[in-house]
């Protein structure tokens, strides 16, 4: 897979940095040229909390290539204190006894790699936010 | 703008087709659309198509198409939506047709699926939703539309039951349907019986792997005088909307707007109302999605899909039949394919050539077809005339 | 005044028992327990590594340090299992807390003393005036060959130390080093596991060198086992540290906070910095603390470092040692480990 894809998106997947729009304040995650809410153009870069609460999430049995060793896995959207809602994967658990509304927390790690000679990407993934 | 009808529908029997190219699959809806309409002199066509490069290598369909065809020469395009490609092909043949630009217009739908592995088209599929911000997380469609269904369950009360009503009813209309790839019933217990694919989804409730395609002429209704083989059909309305192509990003995820703002167009633009429709063919890529456009094209009221699917509303002898064609869960789910053969299964309708699954005074019919999770819709209203 | 600013810790949430990897070799694990006092030990999730151990690690010591990520002047990651040969986890880990681009990054490796590599280099760097903050990491995810001693003890965790001039929790009082080139454990270029020299690890290396640091150490700074309130060793077993320990007259109280490998496994690079780190969580202000680490090849770093008052304040703003290790743990059958570990042969 493409490595500038990749690397450009870095602020976001290691970081989680957001653009707060300066107009209506509003958190847009991923950042935008435009913000959907005012239309606004300019911006402010913020890293968000990556404290929040599972708004709903689905466990795959059926994953696509390079995901397959990791079945079943649970991904879910994420309400975050910042007012942001983003798309991860829930790990560190075990994904049958996730609930919408548990508490998570954001942490580094490795969420795909081309095989195992290209290179790791690395991101944010959410785990249950029990203090470890 | 003048008025538009449908003078020709082409499809063929859908499935796993390896004996046929994608070019096959063009070549054989069309021809068998020209047959549908004694004639085969064509101004423009419009192809759509969702990932014809990723799945079969092949890009520039819009040349591909005219030249097997046997059509040298004539104009042609290529729309694409994800799975809504082929109603965007519907879309822009009537607005060719209606401004006056072409006088008979070709609108092809196609995918051909099997030709990469499974892992292939699931990649391929990914790509309508967001690439950087959904599926490098290792999301899928199951998994996206899994998410609906669980909120969907947790806030209306939907029940697995209900879901599996939705695949059971398409497959008992597919199987009276002869170009159907899955033309077998299926029963509820078996739905919920089949293998997980995400959590609350399973296999049953998924759309498959397809390969088809389908055509439709579009010609000026005065003109449509010229073609006396079948009862006229006209699009009386069509709308089109989107909305984020992120699910995490809308406000709310239950409601698909994108399907509420394109039908509103759709039966405004026709000077009709939903309760002045008679039957609708939608987008049940997963049978949670069905129970969603119900509700989103006000069919029944927010939480009300699944309990009205399981009371048989939607049934092929209830009041307001979804899918009389099976739908894309049994038909078969050529995802460039699937607008414009909804399309074609709202024209046999309505001029009560659908046989054993004819819909009862089929007058005013409904086509939706979207793509991704939703992030793009299009209605279609068809009246006969 | 140089010392620790903020101190920080990653332990994955997976463990394996040593019985379930004897069930698999036939091998006798009361004898394990009994004989190198190992019960059970971390294995990292499928998505973790040194990367992601050394950056959860560091938001933790950078949270406890209350130093912005974008003074810190120097990232130091030590480890025998970084994730790429070729690619320095330093500049991943500084783009992760915030650090880049002015920052100076290196990848270190001294098999299990890799980590308090970073802490020695980075604390003479900023006793010197060079940078004004040095995160210092040792983290490993490191394999044991299957059926090898090994396998009963490689387990996975990063500790993180920022090195700092002010906001010190923990000053650094002095530190010395010994070491000789001695071959008791290496990894070849392409091996996928290491090698060793069974007893050879012992008295030459784990010993000879552990005792040489720990008495340069405290004939350079005047001062008696029975100075120091704290102890840590290098732990690749649940033996080695004790005996050392008890050779040099320390007593049981003196390094029982810092002895984890018990329950832990060795986390090589990782090993003695979280012997420090679990200390930090239980010291009080004002006390001595004796830190020896040992690599094979063979070396090790001491450092001798005083608590102070703002350790209290700190503490509580990341997890603690004992808690990550003792809480929401996750049992690993042989099978699933395996897996994890990459230890299944493959089709290509
Ligand atoms: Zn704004």
């Amino acid at each position: 897979m493409s490595i500038p894809r990749h690397w450009r998106e870095i602020p976001r997947r290691y970081r989680l940095e957001a653009g707060k729009c300066k107009k209506c304040k509003v958190i847009n995650f991923p950042s935008r040229l435009v913000c959907p809410e005012c239309g606004g153009k300019t911006f402010e870069t913020v890293k968000l909390s990556g404290k929040g609460k599972l708004d709903t999430f689905t466990i795959i049995r059926v994953a696509p290539e390079g995901f397959g060793d990791e079945v079943p896995y649970a991904v879910g959207i994420i309400d975050l204190k910042d007012g942001v809602r983003l798309m991860a994967q829930i790990t560190d658990c075990d994904p049958t006894t996730l609930k919408t509304g548990d508490k998570l927390v954001a942490k580094f790690r490795k969420v795909q790699e081309d095989g195992k000679n290209g290179i790791i990407k690395y991101g944010y993934k959410f785990v249950p936010d029990v203090g470890v | 703008m003048r008025d538009v009808a449908i003078v020709g529908v082409g499809l063929m029997k859908w499935g796993e087709l390896w004996e046929k190219s994608i070019r096959d699959l063009c070549v054989e809806a069309a021809l068998s659309c020209f047959e549908d309409a004694g004639n085969d002199k064509i101004d423009s066509i419009v192809v759509g198509t969702m990932a014809s490069g990723l799945l079969t290598g092949q890009e520039h369909m819009a040349n591909m198409v005219p030249d097997y065809l046997g059509k040298k020469h004539v104009p042609a395009m290529r729309v694409e939506s994800a799975c809504c490609s082929g109603s965007q092909a519907v879309r822009t043949a009537f607005m060719e047709v209606a401004s006056g630009m072409s006088d008979c217009v070709l609108a092809l739908g196609v995918e051909k699926m099997t030709d990469v592995s499974g892992n292939d088209a699931t990649y391929a599929l990914a790509t309508a939703s967001d690439q950087e911000f959904e599926a490098f997380h290792g999301v899928t469609f199951p998994g996206l539309y899994a998410m609906m269904a669980r909120k969907h369950m947790e806030q209306y009360g939907t029940t697995r039951e209900q879901l599996a009503e939705v695949s059971s009813k398409n497959h008992r209309n597919g199987s009276l349907n002869p170009h159907a790839q899955y033309p077998f019933p299926m029963t509820r217990e078996q739905v919920m019986n089949s293998t997980l694919v995400a959590d609350p989804l399973r296999l049953m409730d998924c759309s498959p792997i397809t390969d088809g395609a389908a055509a439709v002429l579009l010609v000026p209704a005065t003109d449509a005088k010229k073609y006396k083989k079948h009862g006229m059909v006209v699009i009386s309305g069509v709308g089109h909307a989107t909305d984020t192509i992120a699910l995490c990003q809308r406000k709310d995820m239950l409601k698909m707007e994108a399907v509420t703002l394109a039908a509103k167009a759709a039966l405004k633009m026709a000077g009709k109302t939903i309760k002045d429709v008679n039957f609708a063919e939608v987008h049940d890529c997963f049978t949670i999605a069905e129970i969603m456009i119900m509700e989103a094209l006000g069919i029944v009221k927010p939480g009300q899909g699944g309990p009205a699917t399981l009371k048989g509303l939607t049934a092929l002898e209830g009041k307001f039949p979804v899918n009389p064609s099976g739908g894309l869960k049994s038909k078969g789910h050529p995802v460039g394919a699937t607008g414009v053969a909804q399309i074609c299964e709202a024209v046999y309708q309505l001029r009560g050539e659908a046989g054993k699954r004819q819909v009862k005074n089929a007058k005013v019919g409904l086509t939706q077809n979207m793509g991704g999770t939703g992030g793009t819709s299009v209605v279609h209203i068809l009246e006969a005339k | 005044m140089v010392g620790i600013s903020g101190y920080g810790t990653q332990i994955p949430r997976y463990r394996i028992k040593v019985e379930e990897i004897a069930k698999v070799w036939g091998t006798d694990a009361p004898a394990y327990r009994r004989g190198m006092n190992l019960n059970e030990k971390s294995v990292p999730a499928p998505d973790e590594d040194v990367g992601t151990l050394s950056v959860n690690a560091a938001y933790n010591a950078l949270a406890r340090s209350g130093i912005a990520p974008k003074d810190i002047g120097a990232v130091y990651v030590g480890s025998e299992s970084h994730p790429y040969a070729v690619k320095p986890t330093g500049t991943m880990v500084a783009e992760a807390i915030g650090a880049c681009p002015h920052v100076h990054t290196a990848s270190l490796e001294f098999a299990c003393k890799a980590g308090t590599e970073g802490m020695f280099i980075g604390t003479q760097m900023v006793q010197a005036g060079r940078v004004a903050n040095v995160l210092a990491i040792g983290a490993d995810t490191s394999q044991g060959a299957p059926g090898d001693a090994l396998e009963y003890s490689a387990a996975a965790g990063a500790a993180a130390f920022v090195i700092s001039t002010k906001n010190i929790v923990a000053e650094l009082l002095d530190t010395d080093c010994y070491m000789t080139d001695t071959p008791d454990f290496w990894r070849r270029p392409y091996s996928h596991y290491p090698a060793h020299g069974g007893r050879f690890t012992g008295e030459p290396a784990y010993f000879k060198h552990v005792e040489g640091a720990t008495n340069a150490m405290l004939a350079r700074a005047k001062m008696k086992p029975s100075d120091f309130d704290y102890v840590i060793f290098h732990q690749p077993n649940g033996k080695f540290p004790v005996v050392v320990a008890k050779k040099l007259g320390f007593k049981e109280p003196q390094y029982r906070h810092g002895l984890l490998t018990p329950v832990l496994g060795n986390t090589y690079s990782g090993s003695s910095p979280l012997g420090l780190a679990a200390t930090l969580d239980e010291a009080k202000p004002g006390q001595l603390i004796l830190l020896v680490s040992y690599g094979s090849g063979a070396g090790s770093d001491a450092f001798i470092f005083k608590t102070t008052k703002r350790l209290l304040e700190v503490r509580d703003l990341a997890p603690r040692v004992r808690k990550q290790l003792d809480e929401h743990k996750y049992y690993l059958e042989y099978g699933q480990y395996a897996k994890n570990r990459g230890k299944i042969l493959r089709a290509e």
